[in-house]
């Protein structure tokens, strides 16, 4: 009699070597896989709650300034360094990763205004209100006093400084902006228009000899450095402080206004913004573009600094913490993982850019987890629940009062505007668009 | 004072004559009494003006002319414009340079584009490829420290071995430069490019050659030999002598025939055909035919004259090819073939388009082949082509997942162009709901009237059909998410009954009665009232049955819970609220809303989609592991930005380009590194 036995090919399942990863038998019938829908969103919903619960962005403080933090500038060469200038006069040289103060220098008296490094990273330049401009050394000197490299001493206030990002030339703004060159002690070109202080200036970081600044009448001047000219100005209904080129987009610029907003704009077509970004409910004091140029960090005097996607009009993120005051400065690291902020009661906050993201070296299967969860969440974000937890964030009442009170205010002028329209001759009161509304002029 | 006066004219003249006219003031040399404003004055006193001496400054051009020129030269003259002011200068300055510099930041739109829709992207840019130190700089540092290798080395410095030399030698360095990696890969993938062709070439050979079709072969041969017999003719034109070689050849071929005992009936066919032949028609005459053959190929080839012999068959074929009874030119000189019309030819071409249906006429004509190798070249052209054309529609059909009822249809619409369904059938379809996709396939009856479709004056198209059919559909609320199965309000079933076709079209046919008479088995209205009721009933709250049997008394088969406890313990249901589509006689309204599942379901279309059948799909397609290969799930969660921690990233530069889209970004070579002009490619849209 023959017996049927059940044999199977030990090739089909046995290792051969002990270091081989175990099989493991897949079947990718979809029938023996059902709900897909319902369990992604399950995952989904798991990985969002999951991002909420590990969201700790908060990093650590540097302190050790003695009054208000004024400006910061990142080290081109080393992640490690960032420099910072205080309302004291005084410039410290942080070790991020050490989280310690290395040097302080006193650089000026009266308050820092401006600071920045040199593209090579052997030197940075200080501007401050005693009308000076000078040049430090990187390192530490071996003995004796911190001395500047050189100083150069000017006729009126110095407001801002930025460094050319490939040449030795470096922009100071005050009354008017000056284009120096290291070696000289005069400028090589001062730029004007109109009578007015320029509150700051910033190089293209592409198209380096471009230049863009903001006045505290309310404009914003772009300048080109080749053919010492202005180009155009773009009047907007109030103050812009600070701006920032996009790194990866040339003509991309970025505005951080008084009137609570931030505009991007193209530089080629200033009529309108490209996109207002609203969702503070202060002034927004400075603002600084990651490195990957998809996102900008702004920092605002309501206490607090929120991340926007460059193509989105509301952040995506806002940071705050109960003892940070009215934040002054920001600074997007250059491995676009951490943000700096430099606050008006003395201290230097670092922050991750991704609030959940876990820190250190990640497993492989670890990150393609990450992926899908990234993928999950991207997947169902237009889900309420889905869409409730991950816009959820606490914010101090202050600013969730006043948010509710412009809300109600915006509201109230919407209908006031809806009912004068309703009630006057047909096409009297024209639909003037958000982007549209806050540009006064563009002036060639 | 007389010859004075003279020799001063005298002087006048001589000074005239010389052409230019130099006329030279009256001096005056004494005092005078009256001193005229025309320069002209009397000598002395008393002395009377004369006539002639006035006249004379007034001749014709001398001094008028030139006043003349000079007033058409200050007329011609325009005043010199004002200065612009200074605050206008600077504006046109500033205008002219916001415009050279837009242009030139504008050529990063390609670049700024391309990083914005990239699906991924790997910061830093510029990766620093890790690059392999050549063994010979690496050895080079290194120095023999130990005595054996000071030995070793010795002895090699004797030998004259190449120590510290490049390991590669010059020549073979030379053929490492000569060559640089994008040229090689280049050249490799011409080289690959011109095998796959080769490959495609032979393939296509060996298909052809497997054919079985005696008829395609029949064609295939007659079209090489009248491709000989052309060439033939024309080797008879250019070059009388080789044509001659060739006939000699032919005759060297004949005679081999005669030698061989081919086509003489004594062949191991030829014998067992011979014994069938007795009795089978067919054998018989296939035997008669091969003796036919050899004779024709017997036949000596009569050479009169070079130029008039177009009756010579190439060496090719001679196998089948007999000398052919109606040669090229002939044919063409026959009246009688000439008559024949060329419809025959046109026919399978009209009927192409019905695909694999072989038509009786051309299998009529096979036989007729058989017996007559007489038939118009056009034709014979037309029949490869249909073999061609059918060999291509059943690789299309075997290559193509649909089945043939799809191709037959695509096969009907070829010729018809957009037209694939009668306006009657696709008005029909959208009036009754019916999926589009299920009434693709044409009606049996509507084959034939393929042709008379095309006149209508305007057909519906399927596209039309489907978009009317999906914008229905648009008008739905989404419900996605975890439950899809509750639905939101949905009017629905009513229009199958309420719609009314739309009025005949040109032709004259009554739609209605046309559709009437198709649904004229079912009563659409009263399976809509029947429906409606059903749904009223379903949506009424049933009573509660909460009677225990058994419980506080007897039970058992055969023994009812009492009355009073019914009475008691079925719960009746306060009635409904009254339905929303109580007087609208054409409408369900369906109130199942699940307001739980609600909860979970996005309400309004997202912005970046455009339908909502596209969310839902989005919505559909796992991206888990579970669902999806290793090698899917991989490439779907691939993040959109990816950074390296501790890597700093340096803004965009033009070397980071790939140089694809580079040549737009490089500034012209003729300019300094310095100025940059806009340099943009042709295309790049602004």
């Amino acid at each position: 009699m023959r017996v049927k036995v059940l044999s199977r090919n030990p090739d089909d399942y046995v290792r051969e070597t002990k270091l081989d990863l175990q099989r493991v038998p897949r079947n990718y019938d979809p029938a023996l896989h059902p709900f897909e829908v319902p369990r992604e969103y399950v995952r989904a919903l798991n990985a969002t709650k999951l991002e909420r619960v590990f969201a700790k962005p908060f990093l650590g403080s540097l302190d050790g300034h003695r009054d208000g933090v004024n400006c910061m500038a990142k080290h081109p060469k080393s992640l490690s360094t960032v420099l910072s200038g205080a309302c004291d006069g005084e410039v410290k040289i942080w070790n991020l990763t050490k989280r310690q103060c290395i040097r302080t220098i006193q650089a000026h008296e009266g308050f820092v205004r401006g600071i920045c490094a040199r593209f090579c990273g052997t030197s940075f330049f200080t501007v401050g209100d005693d009308k000076t401009v000078k040049q430090w050394k990187m390192e530490s000197p071996e003995y004796g006093e911190e001395e500047p490299i050189h100083t150069i001493l000017g006729k009126t206030v110095y407001t801002g400084i930025d460094h050319h990002w490939k040449e030795a030339v470096f922009a100071t703004c005050g009354q008017q902006v000056d284009i120096w060159d290291e070696q000289r002690t005069s400028p090589m070109c001062s730029l004007t228009w109109g009578f007015d202080s320029i509150s700051s200036v910033k190089f293209n970081p592409i198209e380096t000899y471009l230049l863009g600044s903001c006045a505290s009448d309310r404009n914003i001047v772009l300048y080109d450095m080749r053919k010492s000219t202005p180009l155009k100005k773009v009047i907007l209904n109030m103050r812009t402080n600070t701006l920032c080129w996009n790194p990866m987009e040339a003509f991309i610029f970025t505005a951080a206004n008084e009137d609570y907003n931030l505009y991007t704009f193209d530089m080629r077509f200033l009529e309108s913004p490209v996109m207002v970004h609203m969702d503070h409910v202060s002034a927004v004091l400075d603002v600084d573009y990651s490195p990957t140029g998809k996102e900008f960090v702004s920092a605002s005097f309501d206490k607090s600094i929120r991340i926007f996607p460059v193509d989105k009009g509301h952040s995506r993120e806002v940071y705050h913490t109960k003892r940070m005051q009215h934040v002054i400065t920001v600074k997007w690291t250059s491995d676009s993982k951490y943000i700096l902020c430099g606050s008006d009661e003395m201290n230097i906050r670092l922050w991750k850019a991704n609030a959940s993201e876990k820190l250190g070296v990640l497993a492989p299967r670890e990150k393609a987890a990450m992926n899908y969860n990234q993928k999950l969440k991207e997947k169902f974000q237009y889900h309420p629940k889905i869409r409730r937890i991950a816009q959820h964030r606490h914010l101090p009442k202050s600013i969730f009062c006043q948010i509710k009170e412009q809300r109600i205010m915006r509201e109230a002028r919407r209908r006031k505007e809806l009912n004068r329209r309703k009630h006057s001759k047909p096409g009297s009161v024209p639909l003037v668009s958000e982007r549209k509304k806050h540009i006064v002029a563009v002036v060639k | 004072e007389e010859g004075e006066r003279r020799h001063r004219r005298l002087l006048e003249a001589i000074s005239s004559l010389s052409g230019r006219k130099r006329r030279r003031l009256a001096e005056r040399t004494e005092a005078s009494a009256q001193v005229s404003e025309f320069n002209v004055s009397t000598k002395g006193a008393g002395e009377k003006l004369v006539l002639s001496e006035l006249l004379q400054p007034i001749r014709p051009k001398s001094a008028l002319s030139g006043v003349k020129k000079e007033l058409t030269r200050v007329k011609q003259k325009a005043a010199v414009e004002l200065p612009l002011s200074k605050e206008e200068a600077k504006r046109v300055v500033r205008e002219a340079a916001y415009v050279t510099t837009s242009k030139d930041v504008g050529k990063w739109q390609q670049v700024v584009l391309q990083n914005r829709r990239a699906e991924q992207l790997v910061f830093p840019l510029k990766q620093d490829i890790a690059t392999v130190v050549p063994l010979e700089q690496a050895v080079s540092a290194w120095k023999a420290r130990t005595p054996l290798e000071q030995e070793i080395f010795g002895l090699l410095h004797k030998t004259k071995q190449p120590i510290t030399d490049p390991l590669l030698m010059p020549e073979e360095a030379a053929s490492l430069q000569a060559m640089s990696l994008e040229e090689a890969r280049q050249r490799r993938a011409e080289l690959q490019k011109a095998r796959v062709v080769q490959s495609y070439y032979e393939a296509k050979a060996r298909r052809e050659k497997k054919i079985k079709s005696k008829k395609y072969h029949r064609m295939l041969k007659k079209s090489r030999r009248r491709k000989a017999l052309k060439e033939f003719e024309l080797l008879q034109k250019s070059d009388p002598e080789a044509a001659l070689a060739r006939l000699e050849e032919l005759e060297q071929l004949r005679m081999q025939e005669r030698m061989s005992l081919k086509h003489q009936n004594k062949g191991k066919w030829a014998c067992s055909r011979a014994i069938i032949a007795k009795y089978d028609l067919e054998a018989r005459k296939a035997m008669q035919e091969q003796l036919a053959k050899n004779k024709e190929l017997m036949q000596k080839v009569r050479v009169e004259l070079p130029e008039e012999k177009p009756d010579d068959v190439p060496e090719e074929d001679l196998m089948s090819v007999t000398i052919p009874t109606i040669p090229m030119g002939t044919s063409r000189a026959n009246p009688w073939l000439l008559g024949k019309p060329s419809s025959p030819a046109k026919e399978p071409e009209a009927q192409e388009g019905q695909g694999d249906v072989l038509e009786p006429g051309a299998a009529e004509s096979k036989e007729e082949m058989e017996e007559e190798e007489e038939e118009e070249m056009s034709e014979e052209e037309a029949l490869l082509q249909d073999f061609a054309q059918k060999r291509h529609v059943r690789q299309q059909r075997a290559g193509s997942p649909e089945g043939p009822g799809a191709d037959a249809t695509e096969a009907v619409s070829e010729p018809l162009g957009d037209i694939p369904v009668p306006p009657v059938c696709a008005e029909a379809e959208a009036s009754t709901g019916i999926e589009p996709s299920a009434g693709i396939e044409p009606p049996a009856g509507a084959q034939e009237g393929v042709l008379l479709w095309q006149q209508l004056g305007r057909a519906r198209t399927m596209e039309d059909v489907e978009a009317l059919a999906s914008e229905e559909h648009v008008e739905e609320p989404v419900a996605t998410g975890a439950e899809t199965g509750a639905r939101q309000p949905v009017a629905t079933g009513a229009e199958t009954g309420a719609r009314q076709p739309v009025a005949t079209g040109e032709g004259g046919i009554d739609q209605r009665g046309v559709i009437t008479e198709a649904f004229a088995g079912d009563d659409v209205v009263a399976d809509f009232r029947r429906e409606k009721h059903k749904a009223e009933q379903d949506a009424k709250p049933q009573p509660v049955n909460l009677v225990l049997p058994g419980w506080g008394e007897w039970g058992g088969s055969g023994l009812k819970p009492s009355t009073r406890k019914i009475k008691r313990f079925l719960l009746k249901p306060s009635p409904a609220p009254p339905r929303k589509d109580q007087h609208l006689p054409h409408v369900i309204m369906s109130e199942k809303r699940n307001i739980y599942a609600a909860a979970h379901q996005v309400s309004e279309l997202p912005f970046p989609f455009e339908r909502h059948q596209q969310f839902e799909q989005s919505i559909r397609a796992p991206v888990g592991a579970t669902w999806n290969t290793q090698r899917a799930f991989q490439k779907l969660t691939a993040p959109r930005v990816i950074t390296r921690s501790g890597h700093i990233i340096q803004p965009i530069s033009a070397e980071d380009i790939p140089t694809a889209a580079r040549p737009a970004l490089e500034p012209v070579p003729g300019q300094g590194p310095g100025c940059h002009r806009p340099h943009i490619a042709p295309g790049v849209p602004r």
